[in-house]
């Protein structure tokens, strides 16, 4: 690797890296190049040992590495090249990269357009301010993922998990299986914030206890975790008096929630969304700055990697026609806005003229679970212009209501368009 | 197993779609009766669940010369739920060499099922 310049530039050879840089090159442009901080590509499916990926897609349930090996042999054969073991320093609007690693030193890159696939980090102890004494064996639920699917440590022996997201649940089971006890799973919400198929595959099937509407009030112990104490919370999340109960482990694992990793995005002045953390994006996954697109979890928090892979798709070709000149920023944008017991929708804004083809895919997630059939809706000011029927909405699973051209047609001159979910 | 014998009707959570339908699951004259299921798939599943249940296992093997300590692992197909820790036993003594491919059986034919243990990656 000689030149300096490349067309597509992917910052991140998770999911949404692998796909994105696999759709830009089949879409016509010359260089393309993959930037990734860890030794080899796939980022974390391939601590995400668990079956369950490529359902959508494929139509096969796999582990983590097997999806991603797909992509990598993609990758590979289209002679995509990639940087490993190297670190993004600063990204500007002009798309200008610094860089650093150990084989190539410090190097400046020059792109046409850059793909921003960071995906998140977790939420950790500091985020969800913890009391307490600050002893060793408090971990994030993916940190002792990584320890003991890939470098094969186990970071204890007795576990409590505060969160009953995936990741938590997963490591659960994961841990039981090397031989450790799970005390018990916390979760702070009335509800369950994974998937149901993983409350009853990791935590059910081996007795493991899930205490809805619990939290940590105090992490005991010197230099090690000797125990927590749990409490019971009200609907306002109010430490309940006299509920609480000590539980002894000498490990607390956190699945508390991930946000998207957008230090770069931000250097280069793409503007965030206040509710995902993400990239404000339009249908192409194109951010503010012209030139600069992003796709995966660094945009929002997708439930299944199927809907990552989409997404890295959509954003790799539009990358790549801007790189080719064959497409700008949208001139004519559409809002949509959450209405309704609608957290937020991706994309955020969006050009009809561009959708007189193809459908339109709006991802949004719900604000509260409605154990009840509803309507996804579509609304141009007070019309309804399609709806959706669905059994129930869960915050834990992403909804899709997907826009037809002639739908779009009858927003064309329309600010905003509102998207609700309400009981039938 | 005792739930074969399921004289007391059993609560099962569907997992045949995301859905999660809460079925009631009980055995009468040697028939098994499944309420509350939203579905066809979800009365195979409930009487899958209590005549034979099964499961992926994913898990890792050790690996000399590899990249990693460690290579990831599953079985082929959806594993007998009571042999899963005597699998595991297996599978934790198990010592491969590098280089691996993804599809490469690690186990073959694990304790007499016809189901093999898989890598689930390359590895160099």
């Amino acid at each position: 690797m000689n030149t300096n310049r490349f067309d597509v530039v992917i910052i991140g050879s998770g999911p949404g890296g692998l796909a994105s840089a696999i759709a830009a090159k089949k879409n016509g442009v010359g260089s393309v190049l993959i930037i990734e901080r860890d030794l080899e590509l796939g980022g974390i499916l391939l601590q995400c040992i668990h079956n369950g990926f490529g359902v959508e897609i494929f139509k096969e349930d796999l582990p983590g590495p097997t999806y991603a090996q797909r992509f990598i042999d993609e990758v590979r054969q289209l002679g995509i090249e990639t940087m490993l073991d190297t670190m993004v320093l600063n990204l500007s609007a002009d798309r200008r990269l610094t860089l650093t690693s150990k084989t190539h030193g410090y190097r400046e890159i020059q792109a046409k357009s850059i793909i921003l696939a960071m995906g998140c980090r977790e939420r950790t102890r500091a985020q969800v301010r913890l009391p307490g004494t600050r002893p060793a064996g408090v971990y994030t639920a993916g940190t002792a993922q990584r320890w003991v699917n890939v470098e094969g440590f186990m970071p204890g022996k007795r576990f409590v998990i505060l969160g009953s997201g995936d990741i938590g649940m997963i490591m659960a089971r994961r841990l039981t299986f090397e031989g450790a006890k799970v005390e018990r799973v916390l979760e702070i919400m009335p509800y369950l914030s994974g998937l149901t198929r993983n409350y009853v595959q990791c935590l059910q099937d081996f007795d493991i206890p899930l205490k809805l509407q619990h939290t940590v009030k105090r992490i005991i112990g010197d230099q090690r975790v000797e125990a927590v104490e749990t409490v019971a919370v009200d609907a306002h999340w109010q430490p309940i008096p006299g509920s609480e109960e000590i539980i002894p482990c000498d490990t607390l694992l956190l699945s508390v929630g991930l946000i998207p990793e957008n230090e770069l995005s931000r250097q280069a002045g793409v503007r965030l969304h206040p509710l995902t953390n993400g990239p404000v994006v339009d249908a192409d996954f194109h951010t503010n700055i012209p030139g600069i697109f992003a796709a995966g979890n660094v945009v929002h928090v997708y439930d299944l990697v199927d809907w990552v892979t989409e997404a890295g798709y959509t954003a790799g070709k539009s990358a790549a026609l801007y790189a080719q000149g064959k497409r700008n920023l949208p001139g004519q944008t559409i809002i949509t806005s959450a209405g309704k017991n609608v957290r937020y929708i991706v994309p955020h804004h969006f050009d009809p003229s561009r959708h007189i083809e193809n459908d339109l895919p709006l991802q949004m997630r719900v604000s509260r679970p409605i154990e009840k059939p509803v309507w996804v809706e579509a609304l141009a000011g007070s019309e309804h212009i399609t709806r959706r029927a669905l059994p129930y909405a869960r915050p834990g699973e992403m909804i899709t209501l997907a826009l037809k051209p002639d739908h779009l047609q009858k927003f064309a001159g329309l600010g905003t368009i509102t998207i609700q979910i309400v009981e039938r | 197993m005792e739930r074969n014998k399921l004289e007391q009707p059993m609560e099962i959570i569907c997992v045949a779609c995301p859905k999660g339908c809460r079925l009631e699951a009980r055995r009468k004259n040697g028939e098994i009766l499944v309420s509350h299921a939203g579905c066809k798939r979800g009365k195979q599943y409930a009487i899958g669940e209590i005549t034979d249940p099964r499961r992926m296992v994913a898990s890792t093997v050790r690996i000399q010369g590899g990249l990693h300590p460690l290579i990831p692992v599953y079985t082929s197909e959806p594993f007998p739920k009571d042999q899963i820790f005597q699998l595991l036993d297996q599978i934790r003594t198990t010592r491969i060499q590098s280089p691996v491919k993804a599809g490469d059986i690690v186990i073959k034919d694990a304790l007499g099922t016809g189901i093999d243990v898989v890598a689930s990656r390359d590895m160099a």
